[in-house]
């Protein structure tokens, strides 16, 4: 029986190797990475949902947080419209059949860090009629979605990227619905659909449209040919529907945003599971138009994954380095930039980004709100907790998903998706609507 | 020979030889396809072993079962030497297949490896064992196996 012996210290060990160093520094521009660990029985830890019982996220002195908008349904991203109004994207996608055994498992044991609530393929309107800060009118704006994400605005006319497709929708300045199924730009890829969310954001001259087409696999598992447009940002013509590559090797690019004092395209980037607690780093990125990030064959630039064959050493030299990373296993789904002096104080000029949390290490990461400050349009410094306290003994009472900076009211809103929540942070002594205005 | 004994009974009944049968027949396959993804490098085929490990591991812990429940109450408690001696054959070949399950559960290139295709072999062969000694001759006692 001495074979059992053996086999119960090789998942030891795999237990031992899963421990995470909390002396590495893994965010900023140049992350500490430690060696691979692609161990037996993957570290997991999947806090369960609980309520909040009357309580609030936590944020720093000086600044409050109230729920503008609860009960909804699977809330992801937001969108400011130019009259005020708030929409909330809700949804859940995805159809990925399970391939292997390991599919089926892993995918009971991730959906239990879940809300039981059922995706409300809706867009949601949120109103404050008398700018005190409150929702005065929360109501279905666009119904019969497809597992709504991404939101643009230009020039009259609301863009939503749903799973498989990118519609339009004419707006009138005040509606507080749009009824039918509006008009297709274009497709979307959607074949498999892993990484189902296709994050949106519009250039700011209003011609071009950016699409997050996230990877069909962890790192290619599924075979490179349903790779095909995945990992990878689409730009696509708003007059045309026309669409071509504009940057690849991007492995789950949940939230797209342009730098308002560069007017570049950044991205946060989901990095790829399975080698340990600390690899690979998620990471905020500006986009440069036709280059490789590395995924699947490299991370961080040069940095071989062994998972994939064959190798591509030729693409794998092409790899760019990210700007900045933001700690492995995080899930950064949010991305929005504090334009024109931004919350103030610590939080005037930089990223607000929302980090939805681990499943594989046994030290949950994220499950919260950071600001990484910029300056001269680049990060320039370690990321600051904007908002924290999702997690508590061991369960998690909300998830950040989308942030939005909403500029007229100097106010940072959360999308959450456990508590079905929309969170709203504002200074105490700063300006409210009421007084802008 | 020994089959026309009047009272000749063979070690595994008919029900216990379908169950081994998937064994015998999945580890070896999984083999083949271990060896044909290391060869080709489509996923296919690692995809094709998870699944024949799976179904062999879980015939095979009914086997085990079945081999722990026989040395009490079924037929191996009349060869009690062969029926321990299978049941370590089998158990061994149990674990293996478990922990060759987890080793196929890891991604792409590394959901084989040496380890995977030490273990399928393994698996392999236990079962081939496995089979010999349960369909093999029964009132031959002590000898080989």
């Amino acid at each position: 029986m001495n074979r059992v012996a053996v086999l119960a210290s090789v998942f030891t060990l795999a237990a031992c190797q899963s421990q995470s160093d909390p002396d590495l520094d893994q965010t900023g521009a140049q992350p500490d990475l430690p060696e691979q660990r692609d161990t037996l029985l993957p570290a997991m830890e999947i806090p369960t949902p609980a309520g909040w019982d009357g309580e609030l996220p936590t944020v720093p002195e000086g600044f409050t947080i109230t729920a503008i908008a609860e009960d909804l349904k699977i809330p992801r991203q937001m969108l400011l419209l130019p009259n005020g109004d708030i929409l909330v994207a809700e949804g859940s996608g995805g159809n990925a059949p399970a391939v292997r055994p390991k599919d089926v498992i892993a995918g009971l044991i991730k959906s239990r860090g879940k809300s039981s609530v059922e995706g409300g393929d809706r867009i949601t309107l949120l109103r404050d009629e008398d700018g005190d800060g409150q929702t005065d009118l929360q109501t279905t704006f666009i119904d019969g979605l497809d597992a709504p994400y991404g939101l643009a605005f230009v020039d009259g006319t609301l863009y939503v990227a749903n799973q498989d497709n990118l519609v339009s929708f004419e707006y009138t300045d005040g509606a507080t619905s749009i009824e039918g199924p509006g008009t297709e730009l274009t497709k979307l890829p959607a074949v498999i659909n892993h990484h189902w969310t296709k994050a949106m954001t519009a250039s700011p001259d209003g011609s071009m449209l950016y699409v997050g087409i996230g990877s069909n696999s962890n790192v290619g598992e599924r075979g490179m040919d349903v790779e095909e447009d995945r990992a990878v940002v689409w730009e696509i013509d708003r007059e045309t529907g026309a669409s071509r590559i504009f940057a690849s090797g991007l492995r789950n690019p949940t939230a797209l945003s342009f730098n308002p004092w560069t007017e570049q395209l950044w991205a946060v980037v989901n990095e790829r599971d399975e080698l340990g607690p600390q690899l690979v780093p998620d990471y905020l990125t500006s986009v440069r138009e036709g280059a490789f990030y590395g995924w699947p064959y490299s991370y961080f630039g040069q940095n071989i994954d062994p998972r994939i064959r064959p190798q591509r050493p030729d693409l794998v030299a092409q790899a760019i380095v990210p700007d900045y990373a933001l700690g492995s296993h995080v899930a950064a789904l949010g991305l929005d930039f504090s334009s024109e002096g931004g919350l103030g104080g610590p939080f005037a000029e930089g990223a607000f980004v929302g980090q939805h949390g681990s499943w594989n290490r046994s030290d949950p990461s994220g499950y919260k709100v950071v600001f990484v400050p910029f300056r001269n349009g680049r990060p320039s410094g370690e990321p600051v907790d904007l908002a924290t306290g999702f997690l508590k003994d061991g369960h998690a009472r909300g998830r950040p998903v989308g942030v939005l900076f909403d500029e007229p009211r100097r106010a940072l809103l959360i999308a959450d998706d456990v508590s079905n929540t929309v969170w709203r942070i504002s200074r105490q002594d700063g300006p409210n609507a009421s007084e802008e205005q | 020979m020994d089959q026309t004994l009047p009272h000749s009974r063979s070690f595994s009944s008919p029900l216990h030889a379908i169950l081994l049968a998937f064994p015998v027949a999945l580890y070896p396959a999984a083999l083949v396809t271990d060896i044909t993804y290391l060869n080709t490098a489509v996923i296919q085929w690692t995809n094709f072993s998870s699944w024949l490990i799976a179904g062999a591991d879980l015939f095979a812990g009914i086997v085990l079962a079945w081999a722990v429940l026989s040395l009490f109450f079924g037929r191996a408690r009349h060869m009690r030497r062969r029926g321990i001696v299978y049941l370590v054959v089998v158990a061994v070949m149990f674990l293996a297949g478990v922990l060759n399950a987890f080793q196929h559960a890891r991604d792409g290139w590394h959901s084989v490896g040496t380890l995977g295709l030490v273990l399928s072999i393994l698996c392999t062969l236990l079962a081939f064992f496995a089979a010999f000694i349960a369909y093999g001759d029964a009132n031959i006692r002590g000898d080989r196996t």
